[in-house]
Formats: structure tokens, sequence, C-alpha cells
């Protein structure tokens, strides 16, 4: 049976790779699970609840020796050493950014999968570590600031006077931004969001936030879930909107990354100097080199004009028990993939889009990078696929229902064409005319409705039916007959005709005036 | 008819060219229809078409038959005619609730029908002097207007009455009712070939009577869950009845105008049959060609019930709200406290919107003209496609009156009747309060296993109330 370690984290980290409900998981599709000794203690996850689900504790070399080893931060040198021959190592190992630390994986006969290196679609959600740790951190760069920042999020008019609401800009509406949209405007803040991308501008609004759009005629939708580098009408426009912003607002927090470069430096120092005095400012990209001029990685840092500046790049371990669930889950996610068939064996298939991406050394062989994966296009495709196969199958169940195969139906046309051929060459005179007359307008009557609206359906219908009353021409045409019956049976039918058009178009105009009065209270 | 004008400019040209105008407009008018920024231009040029189709009509008439004593007994009973006629259908339309608005144009469908029965009736009496190839052809344009006027005739009745509920609205099952269907179309070919060749009055009752009965039986064996297709298809009838009417008096207004009609009433007809994902053609055969719904004795488990207070709070911490409302609201008159709990909803800063089933109520967009009578903003009014990705994402979903709809089985029971249907997927969201008179089945005769899924949770009673007693609860 394959054995998998749970590793302690190194330094100041106190998240852990596996809490003990994810590790009885991991028990739970064969594994043989051993912890370190006081692995999930800076979580408050003790040695004895991963006794209770099922795992062995044991010391560091014997966690570090296991076939599978899971880990949160990348590993040391000392610790890549420690690691026996044919290992698999999972965890963030941000392969993109440290080129050396792939190297060095690969100079031993290990597997290495970067947890981080998930691809961005939608299948692989449920193991995108990025998601779930910027969606942590989001939240607590709002409580991070909300600690700093001396007043209160929420307005409030008390008997002591009138209390305004905080007012709160983040920058980038990623995961991370949205979750801190999400926290600052339940804690009742006033909060407004930039993004290059102008689709997230729903998704803003739907979590309370306003959407500040950058106006420069330029849009960017991203195809591989990321935000992309802007032009420079664009960012000259941007900077306008933060200087203004900065000005205004009492908290900014930063989470504007782009992959594989430099975090983009979004405020200068004038625009951190033009804030007002015990203003925050949370720099989320700090390790990236920071949003904010100013800005240092790990560090909260007071301007000379009295504004917190936090460069904290722990935040999501600033919450362990949360992020160590969610982070084991997402890690439990990756491992039911690797084994399909819950029998402890741990399998690697490049033909799968994820299980490529995220292995950046396999059997001491570099595979990083891996083929870019569009994502923002696959869905799409993939989803058109499907609607198209539900299509046919839908198509292939009314062919089954009429009886008919594409054969059939093509015999039908070629009688239905010789039928009205026939009848125009053999019918006599005014017959052919109306013939034509009919087919038009019935092809007419077809493209007029073209895309009906589906609000409009009943209007439509009323009015079509109130022009059918049309046949009341035909009944005031006998109604001068000599024939009294006739002339009786002509006025009913004039009489019903008439109830129609009225009705029909009465009622039509009715129920017009309900929709205009929506469409106006709307504008 | 006979000249009196001399001329180029006969009182037939006249018309003539007053029709093509008038056969514009009713284009226009259409086109106008199906966006709602041109609807109200659309109506007005409806009822220029309207007028200006008339006015020639009578012109015409007078100009024919002026002088002699029938005619003017005509043109009173004309007049008197279109006066009654006309004041009854303003009448009905301003006092019809919207509601009641399928059960209107189903009735109405029905009048055309019957003036198609007259019209034809009166061609058999007339027997203009025509060639006997030309006669020929006549008889048989009687027979087919008569045919088609009887079936919409018969067939919108039965749809009133089923919508007015005056009938049972569970579909009719008789024995063979498709070979009772083509039998009767069988009869109708053998009929018009024994009448053209010799043109009795009683093989016109007869064959009256047989289309009388085969309107009834379409529409009878068709459960009241699938009335939007059948008004829809019904006005198409109506369209191709008013066609008939056109060749038979040789009348190009006429064929123009039904055939307009009847087309675009197909049109909508094949609409609503996708949107539930049933054979366009065995809809226009009637009955729609499926077999007695197999009652399913499974065990689905135990539903839960919610209490008004409950659902208020639940409301009120809820980040977004969609309302997919069915035949119950519009049966409970309930659109207008539904409208008003949108509405302080979204003054409290809750996302409402409104996803609405291709199918919903009895009358395509039958919602959509509810929730506009009680003034909700057409843009927070979604349709079923535009809505049903954000339903996973939704805090609580209010199913009110809404069934067979909102039924997980469709997407997830192969053998399920409805399967395939394309439903609302009410059951992503978070939580689904579901809005009922009591544990019965849709009309399609469907169990909901939505009542029983473990987000779901059940308000019984008048919707009305309960959607008055949340208001009251906030």
């Amino acid at each position: 049976m394959t054995r998998i370690g749970i590793v302690a984290e190194l330094g100041q980290e106190s998240r852990v790779a596996a809490t003990p409900v994810t590790a009885k998981q991991l028990a739970e599709l064969g594994y043989d699970v051993v912890v370190e000794k006081g692995a999930g203690e800076s979580s408050s996850f003790p040695d004895h609840a991963y006794v209770e689900a099922g795992a062995l504790i044991v010391g560091a070399d014997e966690a570090w020796g296991s076939e599978v080893v899971l880990r949160i931060n990348p590993p040391s040198e000392d610790e890549i050493g420690r690691l026996a021959d044919g290992a698999t190592l999972i965890g963030s190992l941000s392969p993109g950014l440290r080129p050396e630390l792939v190297e060095a994986l690969a100079a031993r006969p290990i597997t290495a999968l970067a947890l981080d290196a998930v691809p961005r679609i939608s299948r692989a959600q449920s193991m995108d570590v990025l998601s779930s740790m910027a969606n942590i951190a989001g939240y607590r760069a709002v409580i991070e600031a909300a600690h700093e920042f001396g007043r209160f999020f929420t307005g409030q008019v008390t008997a002591a006077g009138k209390v305004p609401p905080a007012k709160v800009l983040v920058v980038g509406a990623g995961v991370a931004g949205l979750a801190a949209i999400g926290a600052a405007s339940s804690l009742g803040a006033i909060v407004r969001a930039t993004d290059p991308r102008p689709e997230v501008a729903d998704q803003v609004k739907s979590i309370g936030g306003v959407y500040l759009k950058v106006e420069v005629g330029e849009e960017m939708t991203s195809t591989d879930g990321y935000a992309k580098a802007t032009s420079e009408a664009y960012n000259a426009r941007a900077a306008e909107i933060y200087t203004e912003q900065a000005a205004d607002v009492d908290i900014i927090i930063t989470t504007a990354l782009i992959p594989g470069r430099p975090a983009p430096k979004l405020l200068t120092a004038g625009d951190v100097a033009g804030m007002k005095p015990g203003s925050v400012i949370v720099d989320m990209a700090a390790g990236q080199g920071g949003n904010v001029d100013g800005s240092v990685a790990g560090e909260r840092v007071v301007t000379d004009n009295g504004v917190v500046i936090l460069g904290y790049t722990d935040l999501p371990a600033r919450l362990p028990a949360q992020a160590s669930q969610l982070y084991g889950t997402n890690m439990l996610n990756l491992l039911k993939l690797l084994t399909r068939d819950k029998d402890g064996v741990l399998r690697i298939d490049f033909d799968d889009v994820v299980q490529r991406s995220v292995t950046v050394v396999r059997d001491g062989e570099k595979t990083w990078p891996p083929p870019p994966v569009q994502v923002s296009a696959a869905p799409v495709k993939a989803d058109a696929a499907q609607a198209s196969g539900a299509g046919e199958s839908a198509a292939g169940t009314a062919a089954k229902r009429s009886g008919l195969s594409p054969a059939g139906k093509a015999w039908l046309v070629a009688a239905g064409i010789a039928v009205l051929f026939g009848l125009n060459a053999v019918a006599p005179a005014p017959l052919p005319q109306h013939f034509t007359v009919l087919m038009l307008s019935v092809v007419v009557g077809f493209y007029v409705i073209g895309k009906v609206h589906h609000a409009l359906h009943t209007p439509l219908m009323s009015v079509t039916n109130a022009i059918s009353g049309i046949i009341v021409v035909g009944a005031l045409l006998q109604v001068t007959s000599e024939n009294p019956v006739m002339q009786i049976l002509a006025a009913v039918a004039v009489l019903l005709a008439s109830i129609n058009i009225f009705g029909g178009f009465a009622v039509t105009r009715r129920m017009l005036a309900m929709f205009s009065r929506a469409d106006r209270a709307r504008g | 008819m006979s000249d009196t004008v001399s001329g180029p400019l006969t009182s037939e040209s006249i018309a003539g060219a007053a029709y093509v105008v008038a056969a514009l407009l009713f284009i226009l008018s259409l086109a106008g229809l199906s966006r709602h920024e041109k609807a109200r231009a659309g109506v007005i040029y409806g009822i220029t078409g309207m007028v200006i189709a008339l006015a020639a009509t009578v012109w015409l008439t007078v100009q024919g038959a002026w002088g002699t004593g029938h005619a003017l007994t005509g043109l009173a009973l004309l007049l008197a005619a279109v006066l009654v006629g006309g004041a009854i259908g303003l009448w009905r339309a301003r006092v019809v609730e919207m509601t009641g608005m399928p059960e209107l144009i189903a009735l109405l469908h029905s009048f055309v029908g019957l003036a198609a029965v007259l019209v034809g009736w009166n061609g058999h009496l007339e027997a203009p002097a025509l060639s006997a190839e030309l006669m020929a052809v006549h008889h048989a344009e009687v027979f087919i207007g008569v045919f088609i006027g009887a079936v919409t005739f018969t067939g919108s009745i039965v749809a009133f009455l089923k919508l007015s509920a005056r009938m049972k609205s569970s579909p009719l099952m008789l024995p063979g009712k498709n070979a009772i269907n083509l039998g009767a179309l069988a009869a109708f070919v053998a009929l018009t070939v024994w009448y053209v060749n010799d043109s009795q009055l009683w093989l016109l009752v007869v064959v009256t009577l047989l289309a009388l009965g085969l309107g009834w039986h379409l529409v009878a064996s068709i459960g009241g869950g699938d009335m939007p297709v059948v008004v829809s298809m019904l006005n198409s009838y109506s369209g191709w009845a008013a066609a008939a009417a056109g060749f038979l008096l040789n009348n190009d207004l006429l064929i123009i105008t039904g055939a307009l009609v009847g087309s675009s009433g197909a049109y909508l007809s094949y609409i609503m049959c996708k949107a539930m994902n049933r054979s366009f053609i065995s809809v226009i055969a009637g009955g729609f060609g499926i077999a007695a719904p197999t009652a399913g004795d499974v065990d689905h488990g135990e539903h839960r019930e919610i209490t008004a207070q409950a659902t208020a709070e639940m409301l009120s911490n809820a980040s977004s709200v969609v309302i997919t409302p069915g035949y119950g609201m519009a049966v409970a008159q309930a659109q207008y406290p539904v409208a008003e709990l949108a509405h302080q909803l979204r003054e409290r800063g809750v996302n409402v919107r409104f996803g609405i089933h291709p199918v919903a109520g009895r009358l395509p967009g039958h919602m959509n003209v509810l929730l506009a009578e009680a003034k909700v903003p057409y843009d927070i009014v979604l349709e079923m496609d535009e809505i049903n990705d954000d339903l996973g994402g939704t805090s609580v979903v209010l199913v009110i009156g809404a069934n067979d709809t909102v039924n997980p089985a469709a997407a997830e029971d192969p053998s399920s009747p409805i399967a395939g249907m394309p439903v609302l997927r009410v059951w992503e969201a978070d939580n689904v309060i579901v809005f009922k008179r009591s544990m019965a089945a849709g009309y399609a005769g469907v169990q909901n296993p939505l009542f029983y899924r473990d987000n779901s949770q059940m308000l019984f009673g008048d919707a009305k109330q309960r959607v008055e007693d949340i208001l009251r609860a906030f």
C-alpha cells in the first residue's frame, strides 16, 4: 500500500496540508496516512485528532520518507534531499516564479506536482488552491484593514452624532478582490472596485460593490481566466481614477496580479500621499513586488502622512484552521483524480489536461512548463458540443416520434413540391395566383415574427387574433345578397368577427400599455 | 358586382389597391409586435390596416348593390352587427382580468372559426355562375373553408372551457384516438370528392358536423398544461380558416392575412413545442401522440414544510432571490402581492429576478403580462435560458404555482413522461420554497421529485395569502 506523509511546514507557516477530516478521506482512497508529529499544531489540529481519524503519528524522517508527501510551501534544499527515490511531492511550488526550485526537484528521481498550477477550468475548480486561498486572503485583508482603521465600517446615526460609512476601494476583482468586496460590504462599507475585465461588473454588483469602469473603449476578455497586461491609454485613464479614488476613500485593498510577471504598480507615492491620515492600504500583491509604491512584503509600514500600508503575504495563513481545511480539500480532490480506482495507487495520466498541467517534474524529468490551456474558449466549445449533441438527440427523438428518417423527409418535401406543381399546372385561372400569394404570405409570416421577444407572445397572439377577424371582409361581401338566409348568416359572421377585431385590438392596447408603464418606470 | 365607375379607376381596382396597403400594414403590425419598442406602433398599423380594409370592402359592397331593397337591409344588418359586435368586443376587452386572458383569446379564436363556417355556408348558398371546372374548385373551397372553420370553432370552445375550468383539464383518452383523427380526415377527403361531383346541402351538413367533432376531439385529448401550445395552434388554424375563405371569395387580402396569421401562429406553436421538447407534427395532429403517463409508485421520501414567518426570515437574509411563477400564481391572482414582495426585497438590496419558463401559464407570455400588470419592471423578468445558469448561485428560489416547469425529473429521469423538456433548474439554488395548494401532481400528471429534495421546503396554501403573510412578517 502506498503511504502518504503529511509533513510539517517551515518557519512561520501555520497551515497544514491535510486536516484530520481530509486525512480520513485520503485513507478511504486506499492510502496509509502518516502525519509528522505536531504538523497540525498551529492550525489547532492536535496529533490525537489525526490518530482518531485513523492516521499514524510519526517522526519527521519517516514522514518525509513516504511514497507521497503532501506539503503546502515548497521544500527547502535539505528537504528535497530527504525525499525517497521515486517519491511524489505535492504542494504549492510556484514553478513559474521559481525556476531554480524546479531544477533542484528535477535533480532527484522524484515526481513533483504543483497544486497551484491547476488550470482554471471548471472541472479543476475543486483543486484550485489559488482560488481557495485567495478567497481567504481577500476576507482576511478586510479584517486586517478593519483592525488598523480607527473607525466603523458601517454608517450609523447615534445620539452622539452621525457616523459616515467607510469607503473601500478594491483594485482587481478576481477571487481575492471579490471576497474582499463581499466582506467589506457586509461590514457595511461603501465598496468600489476596478478591474480591466468589464465582464466582472456584474459579479462586483452581485456582492454589493460598485464597479468603476475605465472608459477607453478597450475591452479585454481573457482566454486563460486571468487578467492580462493593459494598454497605455487604459493605464493612463486608470491612473487618474486611482488618484481620484485615493483622495476619497478610507481603505484600499489591491489584488492586481499578472501571472508570471511582477505585480503592476498601480498606486504611486503621490496617490498614497493624497490619502487621508488614518487610511489603510492592504497590498495583497506585496509578495510579487506590490501594487503600491512604498509597500514592503510582509511588513506594516506607516507613511509620513499617517497612512498604514500592510504588505502581509501570509494572509491565508492568518486563518490557519480554515485555510488548512480548504487546502486539504483541494489536495484531496487532486488525489481523487490521481487515484481513479481508489486502490491506493497513484497514477498520472498525461492525456488529462489537469494532471498534465500540475506535473512539474516526472521521475526526475522536467515537464515544466506544460502546454497552455485555453480556459475561456474551451468550456464554450464544450458547451457548444454538448448543445449540438443535445440538439441532435432531440432531432433524433423528434424524427423517431414522427417516424420519419431524413430520406422520408426528403420524400415528403418532394411530394409536397410535386403536389404544388401539379395543382398549379392543372388548376384553373385564379387558383395559381392565389397559391402564389398564399405561399409568399406564409413565408413572410414566418420571417416577420422572427425573434419575437418572449414577453410579447400574448400581445402578438391577441393582435394576430384581431387581424384574423379580417374574415369579416368575406362576410361583408355576402351581406347584401338577395338571399335573406345568406344575409342573416353573413350578418352573424360580421357580428362575430367584429367582436374579434374590436376586442382583439383593444385588449392588445391594454396589455401594451402595461408594458410601457414598466418601461417608463425603468427609464 | 357591376362596375359603376367607368374608366381605369373601377371600384374593384381601388379596393384592390386598398387591400395591398392593408396587407402591408398587417405585415408591419406583426413585425412591430415582436419588439417592445415598436409594439405599440404595431398595433396602430394593425388598426389602420383593418380600417382601410373594411372601408374599401364596405364601399365595394355599397357600390355593387346600391339602390336595391336587399342592399338596404344588408347595410342595416351590417351596421347593427358591427355596432353590437364592436360593443361586445370592447366591453370584454375592458373588463377581462389579465389572468383570464387565455380564455378570452381562445374564445375569440372560436368566433373566427364560426365566422369562417358561416362564410363557407354562404358560399354554398350563393352558387355563382361559373364554368364547370371553376364550379368544382368553388365547391372544394367551400368544403375546405367550412372544415377548417369548424375545427377551429369547436377546438377553441374546448380550449376555452378547459382554461376556464368549466371542463376537466385532464386529457381525454379515447381508445384509438389517432385512428379517430385520421379517420375523420379520410372521411373529409371522401366527402369533398363527393361534394365536388354532386353539391348536396346535406353533405355540407355532414362535413360541418364531422369537423366540429374532430375539433372537439383534437383539443379534448390535450391536457390543460399544454394549453399554451394549443392556443397558439388554434390561432394558426383561425388564420388558415380566413385564408380558405379568401380562396372561396377570390379575395387576396383574406388569403394574405390568413396566411400571415396562420404561419406566424404555427411559428409561435413551434417555439412553444421546442420549449416543451414536443414534436411539432404531433401537436398539429392533436393529442401530442403521448401515451398516458405511467403512475410511478416511487417513494420520494418526506417533504418538509415551512411557515410564512420562516420564509420571510430566509428571504431577508438572502442576497439573491429568483421567483419562478406558474399558472398557480395566475389562478390565485397573486401577481400584485408577488410584485410587492419583489419590490420590498429590492428595497432591501436583495437581487430579485423572475425566471419565466416559455410555457408557464396557459398562454405564451402569460406570466409576462401578469407581472407587467403588477408593474414589475421587465428588465428583471428573464427567460429560462437567461436565468438557468444563475440559479446555482441563488440563495432562495420561490416557486409560485409552478410545477412541471421546475421538475428535475425532466432533466434527470429518462423514463419520465416529460423527460427532455427544458426546465428551470431551480433545484441548484441553495434553498427552494414551493408555494402549493397540496401535494397533487401538475398538469402533466407527473410527480415532482423537487418537493422531496433536501434544499426544498413547501409552503402550503393559497399563493396570494401566503405571499401576503410573508409581507406582513417583514
